[in-house]
């Protein structure tokens, strides 16, 4: 098999992993196992995956309450995800974090912020860092359409383009800022529209398409590894449930719910693979087969993880 | 060596960066201008463009900077040119910074020093001129350090850039251009401990800041009077060094808390607490809270509304009376 034919089959298996993994915590949430709130990404794995894609365990990924896409296209472990996501001790963060704040320092998911556009002013920290210590490491900041009205969003791009940071801002655009929609929050209609005030490219391009991002993620991380800094992509997705889980979503026109899931990233690239002869016909079941038992095994272990001990309540405040 | 509390501050400064490659300045005018009150003079020159940052003003972003530069491992100390601004970067000082090491289960130390001048005497006015410890001494995660002296300045602030967690460093800038006596060679001053800077057996004056020189002045008067007063030096707001403060309230039984902040809320009111919980029946009379009234700091009537020595002296001669 070619490496390309690889890195495509990768791209599918990372895809069907993250709907795989967003739909079974969805279903444990339902079912009481879960603490906290979680905010899956259903419908949105073709961004996390096509941009994922094209980093390497070096570069940085900052992530929203959104995250759990990014984390695990990023190379994240599933197992003490899975436990993190239980609030178990066995989970990246001892269990201390949870769905809004999974982070892994050794595969660059620098960790998930639960303020919106929290993590943009800490991105541009990491890639200052990068700059500092003269590596050839990237950093990509997630966030949604609603953080780009934070004054934060504002400031974090005007500096990156400043000081020619290597940089990538992905703004995801479902079209909703929690229960609002973008007509009724921002005057323009693209969110890249905004990167021309600050002297960065703008790019936007179909979040359903993971060959569209990948090729758009490719070039702005190109971009920001050789020196020319940052570069504002915005992928237009659709949302396909609501803000968290167990938001009926009344808010929102039965239409526009049922028009987001009209078009399916996953079973679209899969057709493609399909069709260019780079997938057989059993292909797609195999990588779910794989997902399924991997996913099982994750659940069984963050099952089987204690929860964290009554002195971790005390632990790390301070180093 | 006779030497300026801003001088000192630039020493540290200077020191620290010659010491270790991963320390690094930002923050608005901190380069090409040397800082708005001077406290980086020099480093650009001496360090680098890389090694000393300007900013845009823009305070959450400089914080976002710091966070984001000690999570890969780098050491940095960022300026806010005015305590004031810092309610610019509530989110990420409090939200981000302080509660990065505990959210990740321990995943990142966060080495961050952000310096801010606070305080009143200039009438700078309500926005230019408040002292905000206790807007963030009650934040787990964060230490806030107060020096009053050029001696400790310098050698606390070494010490925050040598610390792995975030500190919130913040210089009276009244204080700026107080001499005093900083020794040659390299030093530290511990954080999280307080000092005693006059030993007395009468009363027991916890002071911060700008009010450990008003205290002083008013321990020399009340000595004539024959009333002997002990002031401790706080110089650390968290981690809180109650040993020292109850050590002294053991001795003396009579506790004043003098700080330019507004009294009402201010950290006066947690070190009476503590000593009323942990020392309980030791104190022989009501303690006395030194404090600012409440009201937004004034432009003009500056000198109505900022404690001072008469303050600490009415404070004292209250808890000796009763």
């Amino acid at each position: 098999m070619t490496d390309a034919r690889e890195q495509q089959l990768a791209i599918l298996h990372s895809m069907v992993r993250i709907r795989r993994v967003e739909e079974r915590l969805s279903e444990l949430f339902s079912q009481g196992k879960v603490p906290g709130f979680i905010h899956v990404s259903i419908g949105q794995e073709a961004i996390a995956a096509g941009v994922c894609s094209c980093l390497g365990p070096e570069d940085s990924v900052l992530t929203t309450h959104r995250g759990h896409g990014h984390a695990l296209a990023k190379g994240i472990g599933l197992k003490r995800f899975m436990a993190e996501i239980y609030g178990r001790r066995d989970g990246f963060c001892k269990g201390k974090s949870g769905s809004m704040h999974i982070a892994d320092k050794g595969v660059g998911v620098v960790g998930a912020n639960g303020i919106v556009g929290g993590g943009l002013p800490i991105s541009l920290g990491t890639a200052l860092a990068s700059q500092y210590r003269g590596e050839k490491t990237v950093t990509v900041c997630f966030f949604g359409d609603g953080a780009s009205n934070q004054g934060t969003f504002h400031e974090s791009l005007n500096i990156a383009a400043l000081w020619s940071l290597p940089l990538v801002f992905c703004c995801e655009n479902n079209g909703w800022a929690q229960f609002t929609p973008q007509a009724r929050y921002m005057k323009v209609e693209s969110v890249a529209e905004r990167a021309e005030g600050y002297g960065i490219p703008g790019v936007t391009v179909d979040g359903n398409d993971v060959v569209r991002v990948r090729e758009a993620a490719l070039e702005a991380v190109a971009r920001a590894r050789r020196g020319d800094g940052p570069t504002l992509l915005e992928c237009k997705v659709r949302r396909w449930l609501g803000h968290y889980v167990g938001d009926a979503q009344k808010y929102r026109p039965p239409e526009d719910v049922k028009g987001a899931k009209a078009l399916d990233p996953i079973r679209a690239y899969a057709d493609q693979l399909s069709a260019a002869g780079a997938i057989g016909p059993d292909g797609l079941a195999d990588i779910e087969l794989r997902v399924k038992a991997e996913i099982d095994e994750a659940v069984r272990f963050a099952g089987e993880s204690p929860p964290a001990g009554p002195e971790e309540l005390f632990t790390d405040v301070y180093a | 060596m006779e030497t300026r509390y801003i001088k000192a501050i630039n020493e540290a400064l200077a020191e620290e960066m010659a010491r270790d490659e991963s320390v690094f300045v930002v923050g608005e005018d901190v380069g090409g201008a040397g800082g708005a009150f001077s406290a980086t003079r020099d480093l650009l020159a001496r360090f680098g463009a890389r090694r000393v940052r300007d900013t845009p003003i823009s305070e959450a972003a400089i914080v976002g900077i710091a966070t984001g530069a000690a999570i890969r491992g780098l050491r940095p100390v960022a300026e806010i040119m005015f305590a004031d601004f810092l309610a610019l970067s509530m989110d990420q000082i409090v939200n981000q910074l302080a509660k990065v090491r505990y959210m990740f289960g321990g995943m990142y130390a966060m080495p961050v020093v952000i310096r801010a001048p606070c305080g009143g005497g200039l009438n700078a006015g309500p926005q230019h001129s408040q002292c905000v410890e206790a807007w963030f001494a009650g934040v787990p995660g964060l230490k806030v350090v107060m020096p009053a002296t050029p001696h400790d300045v310098k050698g606390l602030l070494k010490s925050a850039i040598r610390d792995d967690n975030p500190v919130l460093f913040l210089e009276n800038k009244a204080l700026y251009a107080l001499k005093g006596d900083v020794p040659e060679g390299e030093y530290l001053v511990p954080i999280g401990k307080a000092e005693v800077k006059r030993a007395g057996k009468d009363v027991t004056v916890v002071a911060t800041s700008r009010m450990v020189h008003q205290s002083l002045e008013a321990a020399q008067g009340l000595a004539g009077e024959g009333i002997d007063v002990e002031i401790l030096d706080l110089r650390t707001i968290t981690p809180l060094d109650k040993e020292s403060i109850f050590r002294s309230v053991e001795k003396t039984s009579r506790l004043v808390v003098a700080h330019e902040a507004v009294k009402a809320f201010g950290i006066g009111a947690e070190i009476v607490a503590a000593v009323c919980e942990e020392l309980p029946g030791r104190l022989r009379a009501p303690p006395c809270r030194v404090g600012a009234p409440f009201v937004p700091v004034p432009f003009a009537q500056e000198r109505q509304y900022l404690p001072d020595a008469a303050g600490v002296v009415r404070a004292v001669k209250s808890v000796m009376a009763a």
